[in-house]
């Protein structure tokens, strides 16, 4: 923290992430001197989280989530970035909401229990329209539940977990390289669409590792913000803008913005305006409203003359992939529909779904949280079977078990 | 090879199954394999059940679990117990006879060796048993060359403990060479 500390006071500035750093993929590839190397979940997360410029940690350590501030307590102060232990998730969540106020690209990382805690928190980052990312590595709940064990139970609680009608960006990995790549996406989208964007993981994706093909770091993409150009008298942090990302000021540098929960107006100040209030809960819902290209991403597989379709996210994608793999070989037309993006929910992805196939299966590791959203859809068309395989035994479903719901779906 | 292979080292928490699985996985990354490395394991760091899953193939690996094993590692009484059962036709078995007392299915592939017998006898700990145990189960099974089983190993432990690790290596290859059924 050599040049940016300033000696007659503790407070900190945070530098901007330089890219004349090297990043955490080149690293690992000049150390190795190779560029496919074994890498786990968490670790993907972590190297993702730097090399999307991310320069403010603030967390509470939970299994299944450790690794992730074990490995950025590690490298954030080499590169001038700021580590903090807070003293509970509730500090967490606040203490990176303060940070990207400052200026930070700022990251938490928890598991089911603190990802509760959380929610207040993460509402306020929603309201003020602070970007910040919160990764919740999910364990076996309710409670404290089974730190060691998988489960898919925070998938509801990270849409709808907040008090108040706010929008979600929610994205949701199935593989080590995939949790690095969506980790920079998630942070670029917090920046884009100055929001707490939330990253989903599976505590055995968290914990696993897979051989991993290093990217080409020339080819990341990484967003910054872009700073207002108006004299800080005309400056409104909350102005109506349709363009994203849009430029955003941070405290410190000469713009005033007065930062609440309570519902605002455009300089920010609460007010009890209807018109205002309406105002503002317009342009946080067109962020995702009008930006729904940008913020699905869904992988189809052999889904082109697909009768069957698995639609599973996360770990249970990879379980049920291997069942469409079985199923192809024995000639059954089956495929699968995985949303990379759970929230927003890919719903015309899934119309288009329903209108081709007759089957579809929906395996998950909780009592019905992701089929909820289908069941919601499948209404338009009454004919189409819906079947659930459902499990809360702290296990994955085996492909084995969505390949036999397949064969008695025919 | 016929790929994917399926590996379960299991025994209980502070054998250091986990790290052997991690060695193991990243030698066949070293071969540009396809691996994948998953694990489970109680909340507690010593005692209680733990066991590690490799798999390795020359295809993308989609579920990460092993479920039928081609060969399956047991280091206490309770997981060769508990996971024999699901060890593939013509499986390989491997089994620390200083806690394994008895093996409740009949395997042709078996190998009983008290490796942590050994290893306290030989080495003087008990500690570098999983790595004599899975050069044994490297030598039997011919899954990753012992070169690359020797670089992992360098790569995956403190430089302190590298020659210890060298020698716990050593010794579980021939153990394995010189293992008379």
């Amino acid at each position: 923290m050599s040049n940016s500390e300033s000696k007659n006071s503790n407070t900190t500035t945070i530098k901007e992430n330089k890219t004349n750093s090297t990043s955490k993929v080149e690293e690992l590839q000049n150390q190795k001197g190779r560029k496919t190397v074994l890498m786990q979940g968490n670790e993907a997360v972590a190297y993702g989280a730097l090399d999307a410029g991310c320069n403010f940690f603030a967390g509470y350590p939970i299994t299944p989530s450790t690794e992730i501030a074990e490995i950025l307590a590690a490298e954030l102060p080499k590169r001038g970035g700021v580590f903090v232990q807070m003293e509970d998730e509730l500090g967490s969540i606040c203490a990176i909401i303060g940070a990207s106020l400052a200026g930070a690209k700022a990251l938490t990382a928890t598991s089911g229990p603190g990802f509760s805690l959380m929610q207040e928190g993460i509402g306020f980052a929603r309201s003020t329209e602070t970007p910040c990312v919160v990764v919740d590595v999910q364990r076996v709940g309710p409670s404290t539940g089974m730190p060691t064990s998988c489960a898919q139970g925070d998938i509801q609680q990270s849409r709808w977990g907040t008090h108040g009608d706010s929008p979600a960006i929610v994205l949701y990995p199935d593989s080590v390289k995939e949790s690095y790549e969506l980790t920079i996406r998630a942070i670029n989208l917090s920046e884009k669409y100055r929001t707490c964007v939330i990253l989903l993981l599976d505590e055995v994706l968290g914990h696993m590792r897979e051989a991993v093909r290093l990217p080409d770091i020339s080819n990341v993409r990484v967003i910054s913000r872009i700073k207002p150009t108006v004299p800080p008298h005309w400056y409104k942090h909350y102005e109506d803008n349709e363009k994203y990302p849009f430029p955003l000021a941070s405290f410190g540098e000469g713009y005033r913005f007065h930062v609440t929960g309570l519902t605002h107006d455009a300089l920010g100040f609460p007010t009890n305006k209807p018109n205002e209030a309406a105002e503002m809960m317009a342009r946080l819902k067109k962020k995702i409203t009008y930006n729904i290209r940008d913020l699905v991403q869904i992988e189809s597989f052999q889904m082109d003359d697909a009768k069957i379709a698995v639609f599973a996210a996360g770990i249970t994608a990879r379980s049920a992939k291997a069942a469409v793999v079985m199923a192809r070989k024995e000639g059954i037309p089956a495929g699968l529909l995985r949303p990379l993006t759970i929230w927003p929910f890919p719903d015309d992805a899934v119309r288009k779904m329903l209108r081709n196939v007759d089957i579809v299966i929906v395996p998950e590791l909780n009592q019905g949280q992701l089929v909820r959203e289908i069941e919601r859809l499948v209404k338009d068309r009454s004919d189409s079977k819906l079947i659930k395989i459902q499990r809360v035994d702290s296990k994955l479903i085996p492909p084995q078990d969505i390949l036999q719901k397949i064969k008695e779906g025919m | 090879m016929k790929y994917p292979y399926e590996i379960r080292l299991s025994g209980s928490g502070g054998q250091g199954l986990i790290l052997a699985g991690i060695i193991l996985a990243r030698a066949a990354v070293l071969e540009n394999h396809h691996v994948t490395q998953t694990q489970s394991y109680g909340p507690e760091s010593r005692g209680g059940y733990s066991y590690a899953d490799v798999i390795i193939s020359n295809e993308d690996i989609y579920f990460p679990e092993a479920v039928s094993f081609d060969c399956l590692l047991a280091l206490n009484q309770e997981s060769c117990d508990k996971y024999l059962f699901d060890l593939r036709e013509n499986g390989i078995l491997i089994v620390d006879t200083t806690f394994v007392k008895n093996i409740a299915l009949v395997v042709e592939n078996t190998y009983e060796v008290p490796f942590t017998e050994i290893a306290i006898e030989k080495l003087g700990s008990p500690i570098p048993t999983n790595i004599m145990a899975l050069a044994f189960l490297v030598q039997v099974t011919g899954i990753v060359k012992l070169a690359s089983l020797q670089q992992a190993i360098e790569e995956s432990v403190k430089p302190a403990f590298i020659d210890l690790n060298l020698r716990a290596m050593r010794l579980g290859v021939d153990l394995a060479k010189n293992y008379e059924k």
